[in-house]
């Protein structure tokens, strides 16, 4: 796994329907600016920017990181992005992170965006080639089919998506920067909302925002110094992994992915973690409509194949339960698509360096259990995951 | 499951290109991006709704043109205060330059013109802009041009019509109603991206296949997997596919979404859209349901396709309307599950 690295610094905008009132350099310089703070740095201490973001057609500027470099204090500096759909904001963190574990440098700047708000996240993936048919319209009209293939295969009862929607609304209500708060929200009101890709209701589905996050990642020796500079603790990287598969493959498991079950395996052997649900002490994994909450927790091998919908009808995955899923309440509170990804990576070293203010998992806070971020994209076949912890691995 | 053997057409993958099979593919946002401008962009392009060029002042003393939000070497914010904007030209000094001989229809001059880099008096950058000079010969590096401002501005860099040759100052119309307008924050980017995309070989044998009604796959050789869409290789040996077969076009809803989000291009809502298994066929292809209400549609349903009348059919997988059910009985979820 090459060098340790650290999580020194993590810095979020508000997440919010429009953020008229900037530029997108404005947007991502707001996250950076505090992520900066956050670990007592200036851009002048920085070696390297990475920056992600999701598909160009999102807002229409093709080589974002070229015009980002000013805002993000990247002059004379490497600079590049990184594109792997929606789990790029993970892959971003991570390809930051390999600078450091690679030795290359001591201090990454990492940011991940969207703005949604200048576009139409469902117009740009409902674009067909003139030789085909435009069948599927949006993210939820690919997905649609898939969780009617989980609830059938698992034989789970129609309410489970339901109470990952509220129970992910009410953490929200805890996280000053989530996107969606709805006090009040309950099963009945889910049920209420129209079904927009049947089995997935409108409030059973991710809000599209804007907004950007960033993290600091750095050296052994720049987390030392950050920590004697801010009195901060900082996450550690004890696993990191990307795997991907093609979309479609005859045999592929579309519903329960091979890429994302050899991904946690591959992260929870190097963090030697042999029991996720007893070893992680929270979990910000990629849930943009939810059904896919209990479709990862098998996936992820917090449950057995068919019981992830038991793990969320029991509460266990409900933040005062004994593994909280998404206590920041998730993609389906706030979902700037390119950096939805990082943020579940940035949630989860927050909850680890005991810095998740409200929605902060008091067993993730003594430092003694690991939390993982995950983020997931395209039509279920790119994948990036890590496990943090408070001690150095 | 019980299936209907495959018919194998043993010929070469190759097949004849025809001459043009080019066709239009267009992306272009409905009504462009709205794009937010943030403070700085927003007070320039608000100067030159005003009839007036401003730059923003660096910490070191330089005036940058256009303005940027932060400052390219230190990264420091800029223009925060009113102090940090001069209004510079609106004559300059063209630093560089290129001819147009050949005008494109989306230029905003009709006939050859210039686009030249223009440092304006007061600036230490240049903006890109174009220089009407009438002729190739008249345009030099050094020279001195002004801008020509349009009547009707919006806050926009075409609110400058184009440069022209000579000190200038030019006249600035005056804009209606222009004190009260608000500041600008918002601007609406169209952008438009044309392709001329190939079908390609494989493809094109399929749409070949279409337009009689046939539906047409590839076999692996190394897996054996038939594939329907046709692969050019398969996806899990990578292999060249080199072995066509004809498919029928019955098989199995394995599972599907009904869709009532409504968008430009796709069906009226509510439609099914789903995973049909053909039958011979290693996956499920992506297509419409129909001839059916949504609420009887049933993971495991036999279907089969629907085509467009013979006389009105195109070289299209459009030729393929859609699956209706057949009213055989549904398949049994553990024969179909693994395809799913």
């Amino acid at each position: 796994m090459g060098n340790p690295c650290a999580v020194i610094g993590v810095g979020q905008t508000e997440y919010r329907a429009k953020r008229t009132d900037v530029s997108l350099a404005g947007l991502v310089r707001e996250a950076a600016l505090r992520a900066l703070a956050d670990a007592g740095l200036t851009f002048a201490d920085i070696d390297s920017v990475v920056v992600g973001k999701a598909p160009d057609m999102f807002e229409g500027v093709a080589t974002p990181e070229l015009y980002l470099a000013d805002a993000l204090g990247a002059a004379g500096k490497p600079m590049m992005r990184v594109h792997t759909a929606g789990s790029v904001g993970g892959s971003t963190a991570l390809v930051a992170a390999s600078q450091v574990q690679a030795g290359r440098h001591d201090r990454v700047l990492a940011v991940a965006f969207e703005k949604q708000s200048e576009s139409n996240a469902t117009w740009a993936l409902s674009t067909h080639s003139p030789f085909s048919a435009s069948l599927v319209v949006g993210a939820g009209g690919y997905f649609a089919p898939y969780i009617r293939a989980y609830i059938r295969r698992s034989g789970a009862p129609a309410n489970i998506g339901m109470m990952v929607a509220v129970k992910d609304r009410i953490n929200a209500l805890r996280n000053p920067y989530a996107h969606l708060k709805i006090p009040g929200i309950d099963l009945e009101l889910v049920e209420k909302s129209m079904m927009l890709w049947d089995p997935i209701r409108y409030l059973e589905t991710c809000p599209s925002s804007d907004g950007a996050v960033a993290m600091v990642l750095g050296s052994e020796r720049a987390a030392a110094a950050s920590a004697a500079a801010t009195g901060g603790r900082p996450a550690w990287v004890h696993g990191a992994a990307m795997r991907s598969e093609p979309m479609g493959m005859a045999g592929r498991d579309s519903v329960d992915p091979r890429a994302g079950r050899d991904c946690a395996a591959d992260v929870y052997r190097q963090a030697g973690v042999t029991e996720p649900r007893r070893q992680f002490a929270a979990a910000e994994v990629y849930v943009p409509f939810s059904w896919y909450e209990p479709m990862w927790l098998e996936n992820l091998g917090f449950a057995d194949k068919g019981a992830g919908w038991k793990l969320t009808e029991s509460g266990a995955t409900a933040f005062d339960g004994d593994i909280p899923w998404n206590p920041s309440g998730g993609v389906l509170s706030s979902n700037p698509i390119g950096a939805s990804g990082m943020i579940r990576f940035a949630e989860a070293a927050q909850q680890v360096r005991g810095q998740a203010g409200e929605h902060q998992v008091a067993a993730a806070a003594d430092g003694s259990r690991l939390a993982l971020g995950h983020a997931y994209g395209g039509g279920s076949q790119f994948f990036a995951m890590w496990a943090v912890g408070a001690a150095k691995p | 499951m019980t299936q209907t053997s495959p018919s194998i057409t043993q010929t070469s993958p190759a097949m004849t290109q025809t001459s043009d099979d080019r066709a239009l593919h267009v992306l272009e946002f409905p009504g462009g991006y709205t794009r937010s401008t943030g403070p700085v962009i927003g007070r320039f392009l608000t100067g030159l709704r005003a009839g007036r060029l401003l730059g923003v002042r660096t910490p070191d003393g330089k005036v940058l043109v256009p303005p940027t939000e932060y400052d390219p070497r230190t990264a420091a914010a800029l223009g925060a205060a009113d102090d940090d904007w001069t209004e510079v030209g609106p004559a300059g000094t063209v630093t560089t330059w290129t001819w147009v001989a050949d005008p494109r229809p989306d230029h905003r001059l009709d006939r050859p013109f210039a686009w030249a880099l223009i440092r304006p008096d007061g600036a230490d950058t240049a903006l890109l802009h174009a220089v009407d000079a009438g002729s190739k010969a008249a345009m030099t590096t050094g020279m001195r041009v002004h801008p020509t401002w349009r009547a009707e501005r919006t806050g926009s860099i075409k609110d400058i019509a184009c440069f022209v040759p000579g000190e200038g100052p030019g006249e600035v119309p005056a804009l209606e109603n222009e004190s009260e307008l608000e500041p600008v924050s918002l601007v609406t980017i169209p952008s438009r991206l044309e392709y001329r995309l190939r079908p390609g070989n494989i493809w094109n044998h399929f749409i070949d296949g279409m337009a009689r009604g046939q539906i047409r796959g590839t076999r692996c050789t190394t897996c054996g997997k038939v594939y329907v869409p046709p692969r050019g290789a398969c996806p899990a040996d990578g292999l060249p596919a080199t072995e066509w077969v004809d498919l029928p076009d019955t098989g199995v809803l394995t599972t599907f979404a009904v869709n009532n989000v409504p968008a430009a291009g796709a069906p009226e809502v509510p439609f099914i859209s789903g995973y049909v298994l053909l039958d011979g066929a290693d996956i499920a292809m992506l297509a419409l349901v129909s001839d059916v209400p949504w609420q009887d549609v049933r993971m495991g349903m036999r279907v089969k396709g629907v085509w467009v009348p013979e006389a009105e059919r195109t070289r299209s997988v459009k030729n393929l309307r859609w699956f209706a059910p057949t009213g055989e009985p549904d398949v049994p979820f553990e024969r179909f599950e693994e395809y799913v």
